[in-house]
């Protein structure tokens, strides 16, 4: 059932430039207006109730690397940061829990049809 | 939507990680069917994707903003199950890396934006992608209308948590208003960046997406060989 198999090596490496450009320059023109729940708890008064996080003090917290003054290339070095940690541990992920292309011995049930 | 810390209590807050545990928890199980040497990369690629998008807050109204929140889109093009993970590890990263979302309201984000989105938007897909014609436009405006509705009715749910544990005492109903209303005009920009997401990888690499193997396969079945009907040659002899 399967057409011929393509690579998605090409793929994945033009997304990811996608991703970083848009985190690392893209984001440089988002709004910074509070977002709907900030602005809805700001109208109906509980967004006091707001506890700072605990990493609220972390190098790269609200977006923006620590000592770095040009907010640009702040929150341009963050984005692209965040992407790569995402990758990194979504891909890691997801590449521990995929099925090998040779079926795993120890389960022999997840052979698909129509292989034979 | 990233919740902080404080808006709940610490109920609440606990209630809603036990269930975003177990929805990772069966996620890491079913991931497993739908993850294999080609989906995998995807994957990763998905999760930055979102991450990075989710930068791009969008002006909704005067003086607010909105962010995708992805959780349809992902499970298009991945798998719902993959989906739950991909969501939870851009929300973790928010939260520890950048402060965006309490730590003790993780769970909560992860039970709004990783398992109330993702199964909205990927239930309503599934039912429109049956009812309108298997064509490309049919699976953009069901991937649409699952976009656009996961965002208000992921609003809402955390208006009934907040109706639960809120540490504030206000008036739930005009809350609801507020919330529902903004959430769908920011569901309108959910709707337009995923369509326009699918609609691109749909054109570049079809066979990407997951929840467009309907479409690939009437592409496979349809030159059946007219071989199939040897009528006539049998009548030759």
């Amino acid at each position: 059932m399967s057409s011929p198999r393509r690579r998605t090596t090409g793929f994945v490496l033009a997304g990811l430039l996608v991703a970083l450009l848009v985190a690392g320059v893209g984001s440089w023109y988002a709004s910074s207006s509070p977002d709907g729940l900030e602005s809805a708890a700001e109208q109906h008064g509980f967004a006091e109730t707001a506890r700072d996080s605990a990493v609220a003090d972390s190098p790269l917290a609200d977006y923006g690397v620590a000592g770095v003054s040009d907010g640009r290339l702040s929150g341009g070095l963050a984005g692209v940061t965040g992407v790569l940690v995402v990758l990194a541990l979504a891909g890691g992920l997801t590449l521990v829990l995929r099925r090998r292309t040779a079926p795993a011995p120890e389960t022999p049930d997840s052979l698909p049809a129509g292989q034979g | 939507m990233h919740v902080p810390d404080g808006f709940l209590d610490p109920t609440t807050s606990a209630a809603t990680a036990a269930v975003a545990a177990a929805g990772v928890a069966l996620a890491l199980r079913g991931a497993r069917r739908e993850l294999d040497e080609r989906t995998a990369p995807m994957a990763g690629l998905t999760a930055a994707f979102v991450f990075a998008v989710q930068m791009m807050n969008f002006p909704v109204a005067a003086g607010t903003s909105g962010h995708l929140i992805g959780g349809a889109l992902t499970a298009i093009l991945v798998g719902p199950w993959t989906a739950v993970l991909c969501m939870t590890v851009v929300l973790l990263v928010q939260a520890v890396v950048f402060a965006d979302g309490g730590l003790t309201a993780l769970g909560t984000n992860v039970t709004l934006m990783a398992l109330v989105a993702v199964a909205v938007g990927y239930a309503v897909f599934r039912v429109l992608v049956v009812l309108l014609p298997r064509t490309r436009v049919g699976l953009l405006v069901a991937a649409g209308v699952g976009a656009f509705l996961s965002v208000p009715v992921a609003a809402l749910a955390f208006v009934g948590l907040f109706s639960l544990g809120g540490v504030a005492d206000v008036a739930l109903g005009t809350v609801a208003a507020t919330m529902g209303g903004v959430h769908l005009l920011i569901g309108l920009g959910e709707a337009a960046i995923s369509v326009a997401v699918l609609s691109a990888v749909l054109t570049v690499r079809p066979d990407l997406v997951r929840g467009a193997r309907h479409l690939q396969r009437d592409v496979v079945l349809a030159p059946r060989p007219p071989a199939a009907h040897p009528v006539p040659v049998a009548d030759a002899s």
